[in-house]
This record gives structure tokens, C-alpha cells and sequence, in this order.
């Protein structure tokens, strides 16, 4: 399945859902395609003027840009979501170094979606850590 | 010489505009830099400052400007930009920008940003921060020295003058026609009112958006945007060369608010978000009234602006709530007020909240010959502007007074 995840440039989550036999949706291989298509000029740039416009789709023209910029990468991602896992609390080194108001629209998006989603609390130690990734475990081998 | 302006920005890549700014700043021969942080000094930086926003990249901002004014990243300028509309992003830029004109000497520009960046205006923007940077010698000389003319080609008016040894001997004004044109015929008729030929001249500033064409055709020894030639020209005229003033020039297309301290500016606004707010608005509204707008500021004067009501600040719209106004029975001099009282509080909400007002306010541009806005914008900043002789003149009179720096070698 694919598998959506807040933060979505987790190389953590990713690895675990890959690991676990889905489909993540990642944000690297999405900007990737932004950074190397032909007609970006000088990558490495995430988003051209013109694509700030289908973000229109997910956040009124009142929101700024830069949301919207952002939602036009995350919100076709949300689209395609089978299920989703999404972290909470994390150190921004664990995600990427954002717009908060993009995170909390993402959230909502993904809850609205009713798609099975598991919500976790970033570990603060080993034995916590171990939990987040039984429960991440049980949930994706869940879906199958 | 490359001049690094750091970056201080959240939104830019996402909003498409991190190329433009790159290419604004090149243009200009500065390069955009990003000062490094340590992961560990992001919270510790946040937790000095004081101020804890929840985006990640605005924690990053705070960080990145603190390693400026700490000293351990070196930059010439600081660009500080987030996304327009975000309150968090507002708050965020407006305090660092404050801290680092508090805690360091560097030029700083505030900018909020839509997915349809205003490229010539940031341009403008960028060379006055490079200019401010490059050519602080040259901005802080207080003569002028030998024959030498200014012109300021604007969006409305295109004016010129003629100076001679630190005193003014030719200068003359029309509407901005065709660009290059009315450059040279300004020109032309400021030399004749001085009785010298262009032949003599010893060297040429040209201003304005016009600047580029004009100067090339010219070949002008100075081609320099507004903003630093301008409140040149405006401390130079008001004499008040030493020490701190705000200078407000309200334009037919854009209006600037710029805070210098011994002539050379350290911080400075740009708008022109809407026609509302500037002295194009005025012209339609004496256009409305059937007066010369010459006259509009006397007729203000007389007015009050309390008994119109106006209920938007779009100057079509604004027109309409005028022209209600005056079919309800409403002077035309209260009508006139209220006009002049709409721009000069748009001016406020647009710009003076951006920067730290400082005494005296010099008023400067065609539209400080409007009375009554002088007297709204008065009302707005707590004092008097103080308004200079020729002070539609001031980017001509900076153009002049800064290109005779060159002949003495700066």
C-alpha cells in the first residue's frame, strides 16, 4: 500500500514502511522529480511560481505561498495515501525544517481522509523506541 | 567587490521566489548567502531571544541571525523575508529585524513575499542595501562640488536640476511622457534656467525608474535608485545631515519611509501595494472635484475628514465612497481631507509600522506640496514634517549632490 508520513521526509518512517513491505510516499523522490526536471532552471529549487497554483486545490488564495507551495508537493502525496502514520513531537532534525501551519494543515488532511493512520509519539529513550517501532510494525503488517 | 546579504527567510523556496531574490541580488553584484547554524545552537539561540515560534524554519531564522550579530558568520547586508499573510512569519521578521539593527551596524531590508514577486522592487531594494554597503563614502558627503546635474526620472514627473558649488542654479519639472524624452527636455530647460550648456557639465546623476535609459544615453556618471539618492537629497535640502530623521515620500506610484542616521539610511520601506495609497490617488480625486491638484491641499485644509465616510482604501472604490460623500450634501473641502486623511493612514498601515519612526520626519516628494496630506501625515507621526524648499526635487538634488562625488576621485 501506499503510505503516507508527517514528517514526510522521515528517512526513519521511510525505512520502516519500505522495510515492512508498502510503498512509502516520499517527499525526497517528489522533489526530486521539482530539482532535475529539464525546465528548472538552476536546481536546486523546490517550486516554480506557476506551481504555487495547484496548491490552490488544498488551501484558499488567502494562505500564504509558501503553504500553498508546500501543499502542492504534500497534498497530491495525501491524495494517493492508502494509510498514513503520522509522528508527533519530533525534533525538526527528525523532519524537515518547515512551516508549522503546513504540518498542522497535513494532519488534518490526512485525519479527514479516513484512512487507517497511526499516530505516535516521538521516543525519548531506547524503550520507547522500541515501542514506536513494535507499534509502527503491527500497524503496517496490519494493512497486508 | 561581492557583497553578501544574508539571508534570513522562511517560505522562499516553497513560494517559487528564491530565484528571483538570487537573481535581484546578482543583478546588483551581491550574492545571497545563508549563515550557518549548528543543530544544537537552533534552541539555545530560540531560547535567548526569547521569542519561541513553532515553525521549524523560523526557530532556524532566529538562529541564523543571532550567529550574525554574534559575529560568527560575516555578511555585508541581511535580506529578511517570509511569506505575506503569515502572522507567525510577520512577528518573527519584524523582531529580528530589530535585533539585528540592534545588535549589529549591517543594512537591513524587510520583505513579505506573495507567489508574485514584485521583481523590479526588490531590485530596487537589493542596490539600495548593495549601494548602502559599496558606496558608503560616497553617501557620506554633505557638498556638492563643481557643475554637475541630477535628474529623477519618475513614474508621474520627471524632474531636473542644475547645481553649481553647493547651490542650486537650474532646475525644472513635467510629467513623465516618453522616458528618455522627457529626461532630456528636463534637462535641457534646467540648463537654460541655469545658463550653462550640457557641454559644461561635470557630471550627470540620474534616479528614478527611468534611470537606466536615461543614464546610458546620457552617459551618466551615477545611475542609482531612489532610495539612498532620494534621502541624499532630502537631508541635503532640509539640512539636517547630522544625526537621525525619518524621510516620507509619498509618490505617484510607490511611496518610501526611510530612517537615516547622518545622512545614510539604515533602514528603509518600500510600497506600493495599491494606487490607494499614493499620490495617484490624490490626482483622481481632484480629477473628481474638478480642482488643480495644486489646490486640493489648500481645500483640505479647510475640511474635515470625519464627517466622510470611508469605507476602503482601494482608490477605486475610495473614489466612490468620495463621490457618495459629495452627493450626500458633503463639502468639497471635507471631501478633500478625508482624501488626503486615506492615504497618509495607508501609509502608516503599509510602512511606518515597519520601521522605528525617528524625529524629525522630513516629507519630501511632489505630494508634500499638498497640504493637507502634510497635516494628515503630521497627525500620524505626532509632529510636524518638516517640509524643505524644492523638496519635490530631492532625488534630482541627491543625483546631482552624489555624482560630484566622483569627480573628487570617491
Amino acid at each position: 500500500m501506499k503510505i503516507f508520513m508527517i514528517p514526510p521526509n522521515s528517512l526513519i518512517l521511510y525505512d520502516l514502511v519500505e522495510r515492512f513491505g508498502h510503498q512509502p510516499l516520499s517527499l525526497m523522490g517528489e522533489l526530486r522529480e521539482h530539482v532535475v526536471r529539464p525546465e528548472v532552471e538552476s536546481p536546486p529549487l523546490n517550486l516554480s511560481q506557476d506551481d504555487i497554483m495547484k496548491g490552490l486545490k488544498y488551501a484558499g488564495i488567502e494562505v500564504p505561498s509558501g503553504v500553498r507551495g508546500r501543499l502542492a508537493i504534500w497534498g497530491p502525496m495525501v491524495d494517493q495515501a492508502e494509510a498514513a502514520i503520522i509522528m508527533h513531537d519530533m525534533p525538526y532534525t527528525f523532519g524537515c525544517v518547515g512551516c508549522h501551519r503546513t504540518n498542522l494543515m497535513l494532519t488534518y488532511m490526512v485525519r479527514r481522509k479516513k484512512i487507517p493512520t497511526l499516530e505516535v509519539h516521538y521516543p525519548h529513550d531506547d524503550e520507547e523506541a522500541k515501542v514506536m517501532v513494535t507499534k509502527i510494525k503491527a500497524f503496517l503488517e496490519g494493512l497486508k | 567587490m561581492t557583497i553578501k546579504i544574508a539571508q534570513l527567510s522562511c517560505g522562499t523556496e516553497y513560494s517559487g521566489v528564491q530565484s528571483e531574490i538570487e537573481h535581484a541580488a546578482t543583478t546588483v553584484g551581491g550574492k545571497m548567502v545563508y549563515p550557518d547554524v549548528a543543530f544544537d545552537d537552533i534552541n539555545r539561540s530560540v531560547e535567548e531571544f526569547g521569542f519561541e515560534p513553532a515553525s521549524p524554519q523560523l526557530r532556524l531564522m532566529i538562529a541564523r541571525a543571532k550567529a550574525l550579530a554574534d559575529g560568527h558568520y560575516d555578511a555585508d547586508a541581511v535580506f529578511i523575508a517570509s511569506c505575506f499573510r503569515c502572522a507567525e512569519g510577520a512577528l518573527v521578521r519584524n523582531e529580528i529585524r530589530r535585533y539585528i539593527q540592534e545588535h549589529t551596524k549591517l543594512p537591513v531590508v524587510t520583505y513579505s513575499f506573495t507567489e508574485r514577486l514584485k521583481a523590479a522592487q526588490l531590485l530596487t531594494r537589493m542596490e539600495a542595501l548593495v549601494t548602502i554597503v559599496e558606496k558608503k563614502e560616497l553617501l557620506a558627503r554633505e557638498r556638492q562640488v563643481g557643475l554637475t546635474a541630477g535628474i529623477d526620472s519618475g513614474s508621474s514627473t520627471t524632474k531636473a536640476m542644475i547645481l553649481r558649488d553647493n547651490e542650486i542654479i537650474g532646475k525644472y519639472w513635467m510629467p513623465t511622457g516618453p522616458v528618455l524624452e522627457t529626461g532630456i527636455e528636463v534637462l535641457e530647460k534646467a540648463l537654460t534656467e541655469a545658463g550653462v550648456k550640457q557641454s559644461e557639465l561635470e557630471g550627470i546623476g540620474v534616479t528614478g525608474y527611468g534611470r537606466f535609459l536615461i543614464g546610458k544615453k546620457l552617459g551618466a556618471k551615477l545611475v542609482q535608485e531612489e532610495l539612498t539618492v532620494n534621502s541624499k537629497g532630502a537631508v541635503w535640502l532640509a539640512d539636517r545631515q547630522k544625526g537621525e530623521a525619518t524621510i516620507i515620500d509619498i509618490g505617484g506610484m510607490d511611496n518610501k519611509a526611510i530612517t537615516v542616521r547622518d545622512g545614510i539610511p539604515d533602514n528603509f520601506t518600500m510600497g506600493g501595494i495599491c494606487a490607494g495609497a499614493s499620490g495617484r490617488f490624490l490626482e483622481m480625486v481632484s480629477k473628481r472635484l474638478k480642482v488643480d491638484i495644486e489646490n486640493l491641499g489648500g481645500l483640505a485644509d479647510k475640511g474635515n475628514w470625519h464627517k466622510v465616510n470611508m469605507n476602503s482604501y482601494c482608490s477605486v472604490f475610495g473614489i466612490q465612497d468620495l463621490v457618495t460623500s459629495l452627493a450626500a450634501g458633503n463639502t468639497i473641502e471635507d471631501v478633500a481631507a478625508a482624501a488626503c486623511h486615506s492615504v497618509a493612514e495607508q501609509v502608516y498601515e503599509q510602512q511606518l509600522q515597519e520601521i522605528d519612526v525617528r524625529q524629525p520626519v522630513i516629507q519630501v516628494g511632489g505630494t508634500s506640496l499638498i497640504s493637507g496630506l502634510v497635516h494628515a501625515v503630521g497627525e500620524m507621526v505626532g509632529s510636524t514634517p518638516i517640509i524643505p524648499a524644492n523638496s519635490q526635487f530631492i532625488g534630482a538634488a541627491g543625483a546631482a549632490l552624489l555624482a560630484s562625488g566622483f569627480l573628487e576621485g570617491l
